[in-house]
């Protein structure tokens, strides 16, 4: 054992290499976002569930919407309160995006935080952006 | 281990008992979440139903393409439809053909000089046994219990199996994307993206709130839908009243679309 000494460097080298990225990022983790309501979903007080379920479950309703509206043709939603809602994403001012109607404020803001990616908007038609 | 009929007689009346609460607990249990009302899905009242939806075209009520054009249009704008350069790109859902091409097992030398030169409109014929849906390997597309072949663009993988299988070439394939070569975008249905396969909707999404399909709107009663199996209907009494014929017959795929010519 007379290369103790390289070895043992070789080994600190080697683990502060790769732990470099956690040590350097310390203590600079990007705030958890939180997405901007506009002014009419602001005034609704809440989505079509509380909004601990939608934002636990909005894909889900989203998949099921999708399939029931495609496939069955079955386009309102009655939520657990008994209110009515048109199941839509994007289409008309009582669809998904009637409230929500700005995606880089209240889509994105998580989406790109949680590196998520879905593809509703190469077909479906994104709000147009607000001018300012 | 001994048993005497005494323990027996023990063991089942205690398991009796057991299985006698389970219906109670249930009860029970079931008590406290009926006051909560649970989420549903409903289907709007103002929708049109049929058993059979199918569509009657007369080819009488119109003479030249210049008669057509307002129909397309009023489809290809309904559902943003791009209008590309490359004829090899173009996308159709309905469109106009020649009585030779629509009708192959019907034409002859001898055809009279109106038909020959007639355009004709040709969309999705919805059929009875649509070789589409069969030939589809995610169920993207898919039949409807009222008749209506659908698509689920969600699904569509683009491999095209279904557009091999379509006897009528009702089906376009988005080689680009379409965005770029769509006027006007109408808001309100989406449109589709590069690598999907699409077609007539025989617009479900308006007869899902109570409008006849867009070109049967803008035909001014060339074009008829209705209920195939109500003899009530409107194009029952019109195929009751007129000879009508349909694409490929022989093929036994049922198309819905009916021709009066």
């Amino acid at each position: 054992m007379n290369d103790k000494n390289k070895i043992i460097t070789g080994l600190i080298i080697f683990v502060i290499f790769i732990t470099f990225p956690f040590w350097y990022n310390m203590g600079k983790a990007a705030p958890v976002p939180e997405p901007k309501l506009t002014e009419k979903a602001k005034l609704e007080k809440e989505c079509i569930e509380p909004k601990e379920f939608m934002k636990a479950e909005h894909m889900q309703i989203l998949d099921v919407w999708r399939e029931s509206v495609v496939r069955n043709a079955s386009r309102t939603y009655v939520s657990k309160t008994g209110k009515k809602f048109n199941m839509s994403l994007a289409s008309g001012d009582d669809s998904c995006i009637g409230c929500h109607s700005s995606k880089a404020d209240f889509c994105d803001k998580c989406h790109n935080y949680a590196s998520v990616r879905p593809y509703c908007w190469t077909c479906h038609i994104e709000p147009p952006k607000e001018k300012k | 281990m001994e048993n005497s009929r005494r323990s027996f007689l023990k063991i089942a009346g205690i398991s009796a008992l057991g299985f006698g609460t389970k219906p109670v607990l249930n009860a029970f249990a079931s008590g406290g979440n009926s006051e909560k009302h649970e989420a549903e899905i409903q289907k709007n009242p103002a929708a049109l139903k049929a058993k059979r939806w199918a569509m009657v075209i007369d080819t009488r009520k119109y003479k030249s393409e210049e008669d057509l054009k307002p129909i397309i249009e009023a489809c290809d704008k309904i559902h943003n439809i791009p209008k590309h350069t490359n004829k090899r790109h173009e996308i159709m859902w309905i469109w106009i053909d020649e009585f030779k091409y629509v009708f192959t097992n019907q034409e002859h030398e001898f055809v009279d000089d109106r038909v020959k030169h007639l355009p004709f409109l040709v969309l999705c014929n919805h059929c009875e046994k649509p070789a589409c849906v069969r030939a589809c390997p995610t169920k993207a597309t898919f039949k409807r219990d009222d008749g209506i072949v659908l698509m689920d663009f969600h699904r569509c993988i683009g491999c095209r199996f279904c557009m091999a299988a379509c006897p009528y070439g009702s089906r376009s394939f988005n080689f680009r994307d379409p965005r770029p070569f769509i006027k006007e975008e109408n808001k309100e249905f989406p449109t589709r993206m590069k690598g999907v396969v699409e077609k007539c909707n025989f617009c479900a999404e308006r007869l899902a709130v109570g409008k006849m399909p867009a070109c049967v709107e803008a035909s001014n009663g060339a074009m008829v839908a209705g209920d195939l199996y109500d003899p009530e209907s409107e194009i029952r009494k019109l195929l009751k009243n007129n000879y009508t014929i349909r694409r490929k017959p022989e093929l036994g795929a049922g198309p819905a679309i009916y021709y009066i010519v």
